[in-house]
């Protein structure tokens, strides 16, 4: 029997799963995302799960999570408030009660809900009778054990039942947003074309689910969430790793240079090594380093050799990395370096956000040693920076490093594929074989980058080191006026970039009371609180940096338009402390957050509400 | 490689002397690289020598041709980027005890471990000599030295040994007296299809010197050397009269001639053996008891990681449907909007 609910239409909705980190949550969550791009939603997506790979089981330090916004409207973060929770446990509903909106839907499974798991979840009663669930619309759904019932008849070992569960939970939302459940079982055939027994006890299980979901009267009302107007085209749903392999696959096929990956695993990095292991039919050479070190020394090795050469790391790698940063500054070689940036100090938060790596990347190595720091901003724009990172290294024969963070790595957003011809070329300054004008030193005016000669070639023979060298010829050098000459080329030589890279942007006004500063992946809380905040008949901007070093040439004239500045970042103040060394006649306050976590749009615009009716005038 | 550029010692040469002290043994090692490369055949322009950070490591900017001076220890490691960036290449890695066997130990044994086509010149002179003067881990136990004004406490290594462990599969040793030695070894290691480990008994004039006299001296060196070649008698002495047998697990010194020993009882160097029993204990010959073993002690054919890579590369790219970026960007789940 059919039974009536009323269809809620919304413009966005947040959907978070959590479980044990073994319950597949993962899964369900890029199911979802997959399924929400398909129907033609907006979307963006934030897993966040513990450091340990099966961390003690039903335990609030133990709940993985995913959570997925999406929207008719343009989705630029994954959400602060959830408006569908799915717990697959007691713990997975405490360590997100803060996280949902007044009113939510409360998906739990009945089964993992006994005195035993509540305990295990530190609730002194059961969270079902305690009252504390109250207002919100709680479906109690006998999860575990219906999945049981179902799987019985393919002959599964309980272990393997289990994993299906996630298919149930899927089965429940294909109806609860009003989707077809086809979309379900495509994922299914493809995800485990593998493994036929698997993909006929997943179908059952998710058609279970669907079916539960239709005759119980628990659930109040569905939701329907119309196709975004994103603009006619092929997209993809693309986490910010993924997009720097690609990004950096693209720019190699644009600079006709094989690309070289020398990288260690490392978490949240790990993935772009991953991703591009599986990139030898494009020629792409990967190759995983005995540590740290060698994956930056095996690149500069390749970068020497003409390669489009990277390493790839988190905070801890680009520490170990730092004295071969120095080596490619001096032999003045192209080389990217991605960092994808976690918490720290030392091991820190390994599988958590954080932008504290700002002044080790501009200023982590000994001597005069500056690189050009670029900053990727959302999932998707990682492709975008990854490029660019490897056009500035190969055009202007310098290291680059390039910051990402965890939130972007594993976050996703749906992104517009582009043709590669599209992509601008990158032009290798190459020496013809023979040239008798070669001098290993010798510099472009306009960017003063030197020339890159391969060995193999014929007729330009020359050694390159870490030993300081004379101008132009390169030989060994230890005269003082030289030192400091070659000192100062190599600093102008990346404070030339500037004169290559786009202007900074403002969103909003170019004037107003208050410019909201950021950089890198803090942008989707950013832009959505500015933009709420414009909305609301605020005077307020924001500029997001994701050129660093250099810095645009036009900051100045876009600071000295505002009233207030401040600048908002995961970390305790490193982006301020740097505009405050290169622009000091601007007053910049800050708004700070060092908890592993992304902004919340909420706090943001509380504090840029706070700034605005502060009557001081804080700017110039 | 191809064979059609016919090179001489002067190509190799620098118009500029190497800056070692007068007398260091890196002035012979030199001189016989020189001389061994246009023997192998291989183009000018398609050496590369990479060191890392050491007296020997200043290796690269005394020999013209294609040159990277690293960082301490790393050596391998760039070398390794340029192998695998360009397989085509003749990659020469220079190192010392300090560089290779202390700070760069760890990209030393994986280098061996992987087995990539390139030849390493490991300058042991059992000390520190850019430094001047620290014990280096190859330095004999007891010894004083700046930095062990008591005598060190620790064991050395043996390059060899740890290139066995690190499973290596080419391993000779050279002394920096015998330049006929050397060069010979040399064209051996660099026609060898993989990682090839030369180490270079090598004397410090400065901070060591005649470290390796008991080895080098003309008085000792013939009954100290046992210059060892595939396929020949393991003979030594200033007649060839002494010789090695096996006697259960252990070497045995005999005298061709007494106590009934016949040449045809002396043991053959077989390099070429994949068990490395017999290597293993040939570079552990010690004195006074044994001669030192000299040459190509070990040097057996195995996969070579550059070879299978690019090879793995091919493969995939002929089952690939991913041809180019605008496939890979197009590939898997995408979804199409009006």
């Amino acid at each position: 029997m059919k039974k009536r609910v009323k269809i809620i239409e919304r413009d966005d909705v947040v959907v978070k799963f959590a479980g044990d980190s073994g319950d597949g949550i993962q899964l369900t969550g890029a199911q979802f995302s997959d399924t929400s791009a398909f129907v033609g939603n907006d979307l963006a997506t934030f897993p966040d799960y513990p450091a340990e790979i099966r961390a003690p089981q039903g335990t609030v330090a133990g709940v993985s999570g995913f959570q997925v916004h999406i929207g008719h409207k343009e989705v630029q973060t994954p959400g602060d408030l959830a408006d569908v929770l799915v717990a697959m446990n007691p713990a997975a509903l405490k360590a997100n009660m803060r996280w949902l909106r007044p009113g939510a839907t409360i998906i739990i499974d009945i089964d993992n809900f006994d005195s035993r798991h509540y305990k295990k979840a530190d609730y002194i009663e059961d969270p079902l009778k305690d009252g504390s669930l109250e207002g919100y619309n709680v479906v109690e759904a006998p999860i575990t054990e219906m999945t049981r019932d179902v799987v019985k008849q393919f002959g599964l070992d309980a272990r393997v039942a289990d994993k299906t569960k996630n298919q149930f939970v899927a089965g429940i939302l294909f109806w609860l947003f009003n989707r077809d459940v086809k979309i379900g079982e495509a994922f299914l055939k493809d995800r485990f074309k593998k493994k036929p027994d698997l993909v006929k006890a997943n179908l059952a299980v998710l058609h279970a689910g669907y079916n539960y979901a239709e005759t119980v009267e628990a659930i109040e009302a569905t939701y329907k969430v119309k196709p975004a107007e994103k603009g006619a085209g092929l997209y993809r749903n693309m986490t910010g790793n993924v997009a720097i392999a690609w990004g950096l696959v693209a720019a190699a096929e644009r600079a006709k240079r094989t690309l070289f990956l020398g990288s260690y695993p490392i978490t949240p990095a790990s993935e772009i090594l991953q991703e591009l292991t599986k990139m030898k039919s494009l020629g792409v050479v990967a190759f995983q380093a005995e540590d740290e070190i060698a994956g930056i020394c095996s690149a500069i090795g390749a970068a020497f050799a003409g390669c489009l050469a990277v390493s790839s790391t988190s905070g801890p790698g680009l520490s170990l990395k730092s004295e071969g940063l120095g080596l490619a500054v001096i032999t003045e070689l192209p080389l990217v370096v991605v960092d994808v940036q976690r918490g720290g100090p030392s091991t820190g938060l390994p599988t958590k956000t954080e932008q504290s790596d700002l002044m080790q990347a501009l200023y982590g190595r000994h001597g005069e040693c500056q690189v050009v720091v670029l900053a990727s901003s959302t999932p998707a724009n990682c492709f975008e920076y990854a490029f660019e990172a490897a056009r500035i290294a190969i055009e202007h024969m310098t290291p680059v490093i390039l910051l990402s963070d965890g939130y972007l790595a594993n976050g996703s957003e749906l992104w517009k594929i582009p043709a590669v011809k599209d992509l601008p070329e990158i032009k290798a300054r190459l020496v013809k074989d023979d040239d008798p004008d070669y001098k290993p030193y010798a510099r472009d005016i306009e960017t003063l980058a030197r020339s890159w000669a391969l060995p193999g070639q014929p007729g330009l023979r020359h050694r390159v080191g870490g030993l300081e060298k004379s101008d132009i010829t390169g030989v060994i050098s230890y005269d003082p006026y030289n030192h400091e000459k070659m000192t100062i080329l190599r600093n102008d030589k990346v404070a030339k970039v500037a004169n290559f890279i786009p202007r900074q942007e403002v969103i909003g006004n170019e004037s107003g009371d208050l410019l909201v500063v950021g950089w890198g992946g803090t942008y989707g809380a950013l832009y959505t609180g500015v933009q709420e905040m414009i909305e609301e008949g605020k005077s307020i901007s924001l500029a997001q940096f994701n050129y660093i070093n250099p810095l645009p040439n036009n900051v100045s004239e876009i600071f000295r338009n505002f009233k207030k500045i401040i600048v908002c970042e995961l970390n305790l103040g490193q982006f301020a402390s740097y505009l405050r060394s290169k622009l000091p006649e601007f007053n910049y306050l800050q708004f700070n957050k060092v908890q592993g976590l992304p902004f919340m749009i909420s706090e943001l615009k509380e504090k840029f509400n706070d700034v605005l009716m502060t009557p001081e005038n804080h700017g110039k | 490689m191809e064979n059609n550029c016919i090179t001489t010692v002067q190509d190799f040469k620098m118009e500029q002397p190497a800056k070692w002290c007068p007398g260091c043994g890196g002035h012979a090692v030199l001189a016989a690289i020189q001389r061994a490369l246009p023997e192998t055949g291989i183009e000018k322009e398609k050496v590369v020598f990479v060191s890392g950070i050491g007296c020997s490591s200043r290796f690269p900017y005394y020999i013209n041709t294609y040159g990277f001076h690293g960082l301490h220890g790393r050596g391998a490691a760039i070398a390794t980027g340029i192998k695998l960036a360009n397989p085509e290449l003749s990659v020469w890695l220079v190192t010392g005890d300090g560089d290779s066997m202390a700070i760069g130990g760890n990209h030393f044994i994986h280098l061996l471990r992987r087995n990539l086509d390139i030849k390493i010149l490991l300058f042991n002179n059992k000390i520190y000599g850019l430094t001047k003067g620290q014990y280096s881990p190859t330095t004999p136990k007891g010894s004083v030295t700046k930095s062990s004004p008591d005598g060190t406490i620790e064991d050395p290594f043996l390059p060899g040994e740890l290139a066995m462990g690190a499973q290596g599969n080419f391993f000779a040793r050279v002394v920096d007296t015998d330049l006929e030695m050397m060069k010979e070894v040399f064209i051996q290691a660099a026609r060898h299809k993989g990682t090839a480990l030369v180490e270079v008994l090598q004397n410090c004039v400065i901070f060591n010197d005649d470290i390796h006299a008991e080895i080098t001296s003309k008085e000792l060196r013939a009954e100290n050397q046992l210059y060892l070649k595939h396929g020949e008698p393991m003979l030594f002495g200033k007649n060839k009269e002494l010789g090695l047998i096996q006697e259960g697990t252990r070497f045995k010194v005999v005298k061709v001639g007494e106590n009934g020993v016949k040449k045809e009882d002396i043991l053959i160097h077989n390099a070429l053996d994949h068990d490395d029993t017999r290597d293993y204990m040939l570079v552990r010959l010690s004195r006074p008891e044994f001669p030192i073993a000299m040459g190509v002690i070990r040097s057996c054919e195995a996969s070579v990681y550059d070879d299978m890579m690019y090879k793995q590369m091919a493969e995939v790219r002929s089952k690939s449907s991913i041809k180019t970026v605008d496939d890979l960007l197009c590939s898997g789940n995408t979804f199409s909007m009006e």
